[in-house]
């Protein structure tokens, strides 16, 4: 662990909580502009941060401590994971401490601390909204972790830096594997950051929302902390997606140059992720409750075949 | 690293893979049939790839028979068939699609274990794929198996043939230009029979269950 090092990751955090909340304006605006309307500006999430975090927040009577530290365990768990997925570069001194699956512990802690948050108020919204989350994450869980470890098994490491660094530095060839993990990895995400075809973003007041169920409760700094955790989980997919499959120009461990031409990279990248999430949006409806089992047994599958594809044709 | 043609070959094998797994678990009769010329064209492109790596002429012919036969004919003959059967938008209810999936996985790792030992006689530069062409057979019988309608059986029996024929061309770059004219002759023939036979069926049952099969009638 050397200095070069330790800035790098700080650099990482930064990047990560400022490119955010930009990444979840920017589908919305191109969500907003293929729906034929207007588009909130590109900076909306941080104004509503910004208010937010100057509001009063409320705490219902009868809350525990566990709905106060909630917030703040899963913004750092969120933090923590887009920290330890290669974005710029990937000389991270974090990475060691955690790698594919340590990744999945940390959005299955989140998880947990938001569900029990939800349950520990006593509403019939959160109890609801809990349930669901939890259904969603123990089907998605799997299909992820089958993701991870095709990739890890073509790259023989768990490490997500090293996963990265051979991903990108073998030659170009058709792999039938990644391409189902891709699709997989697709769907895993779709349900994981309660995007349309499970859950609808843009609803508040639904019988079928499952995020803004989870925080109906919660006011002021709070929501700010989870609003803006929710928007970090949708980073780290988005980098986790990009690292696992679209690895080309993530600059290697001392490799200057390669680090200037890291960044408009990613940016574009993020750009174009974030358009293709708003078309995914545009163009499907969002699908029963009770279809959703169907939708990550799918996800689970292509994972699977992902595995056995390249098991036996070692591609 | 494999030449440029084994990746070809090992991704259109993945493509039917896919879409057998697709086809295990789609309810609907006239998806079914598009998924089962999508089936063909995966077919097609494998066999023309390999006849294209290794220089073998007539394998053109066998992936051009495959071509007018499963992607055009076939397709063309089932979906004027659920016309007029009045089965085109007929949905199958009864089944537990990731119960079947779970299945398909068993059943793919089987074929996996089963090919792998065989597949190492083979020279030919598609080897790899004998697994995915003997998983898909499996999967078209699992298809058979739980459909309760007639007309998915019958796409069922076809994608076998489908699978097969993957077989054939995977491990041993196809059988003589005979039999594959035989079984393609086969095929049509058969399903021809079928059609009647569903016919048949409908005209004694007023359904298309083939549970309605299984009572015995007292008459």
């Amino acid at each position: 662990m050397n200095f070069e090092g330790i800035l790098a990751q700080f650099a990482a955090g930064a990047l990560a909580l400022a490119l955010a909340p930009l990444l979840v304006g920017w589908v919305n605006q191109c969500r907003a502009w293929l729906q034929n309307r207007s588009a909130p500006p590109l900076l909306q999430p941080f104004r509503t941060l910004h208010k937010l975090f100057w509001k009063e927040s409320i705490i219902a009577h009868g809350a525990t401590p566990m709905y106060r530290v909630s917030p703040y365990v899963v913004f750092s768990c969120m933090l923590l994971a887009s920290m330890i997925i290669p974005t710029l570069s990937t000389n991270l001194p974090l990475a060691p401490a955690a790698d594919a699956i340590a990744l999945v512990g940390l959005f299955a802690l989140a998880r947990l601390f938001i569900s029990l948050a939800a349950m520990d108020i006593g509403t019939a919204f959160g109890t609801m909204g809990a349930r669901r989350e939890m259904l969603i994450g123990f089907l998605a869980e799997p299909a992820f972790l089958m993701v991870l470890f095709t990739a890890s098994l073509i790259s023989h490491s768990t490490s997500l830096a090293t996963i990265v660094a051979s991903l990108s530095q073998r030659e170009l060839t058709i792999l039938p594997s990644l391409a189902f993990a891709g699709i997989a990895f697709t769907m895993v995400s779709l349900a994981e950051n309660a995007r349309i075809p499970v859950d609808n973003p843009a609803t508040h007041l639904e019988l079928t929302m499952i995020h803004e169920a989870l925080v109906l409760e919660y006011s002021g700094r709070h929501l700010a902390l989870l609003e803006w955790a929710a928007a970090l989980k949708l980073f780290a997919y988005s980098c986790a997606g990009i690292a696992l499959f679209f690895p080309w120009g993530i600059a290697r461990a001392n490799d200057h140059a390669a680090l200037l031409w890291a960044l408009p990279v990613l940016l574009a990248k993020l750009a174009a992720g974030g358009f293709a999430l708003a078309v995914i949006e545009t163009i499907l409806a969002k699908m029963r409750i009770f279809r959703v089992p169907e939708f990550l047994a799918t996800a689970f599958l292509l994972g699977v075949l992902a595995l056995l594809v390249h098991l036996l044709l070692g591609a | 690293m494999a030449p440029l043609a084994t990746q070809f070959v090992n991704l259109f094998a993945a493509g039917l893979l896919l879409i057998a797994f697709a086809m295990l678990s789609q309810r609907r009769i006239v998806t079914l049939i598009n998924l089962f010329a999508l089936q063909g064209m995966a077919l097609v492109c494998s066999t023309a790839t390999v006849a294209y790596a290794t220089g073998q002429s007539h394998l053109y012919w066998s992936a051009a028979i495959t071509l007018v036969l499963k992607v055009m004919l076939l397709p063309y003959i089932l979906h004027r068939l659920i016309r007029r059967l009045n089965v085109k938008w007929d949905i199958e209810t009864l089944i537990n699609i990731p119960t079947m999936m779970l299945v398909g996985i068993a059943l793919v790792v089987f074929a996996f274990n089963l090919a792998l030992p065989i597949s190492e006689f083979s020279r030919s530069i598609a080897r790899g794929t004998l697994g995915i062409a003997l998983a898909c057979v499996l999967m078209s019988f699992l298809m058979m198996i739980t459909r309760s309608k007639a007309v998915p059986q019958v796409i069922g029996f076809l994608s076998m043939e489908n699978g097969l024929f993957f077989a054939a061309t995977s491990a041993t770059y196809g059988m003589p230009m005979v039999v594959e004219l035989g079984i393609a002759l086969d095929v049509l023939v058969g399903m021809v029979i079928l059609g009647v036979f569903l016919f048949q069926i409908r005209e004694q049952f007023d359904s298309l269950d083939i549970h309605h099969l299984e009572k015995l009638k007292d008459e």
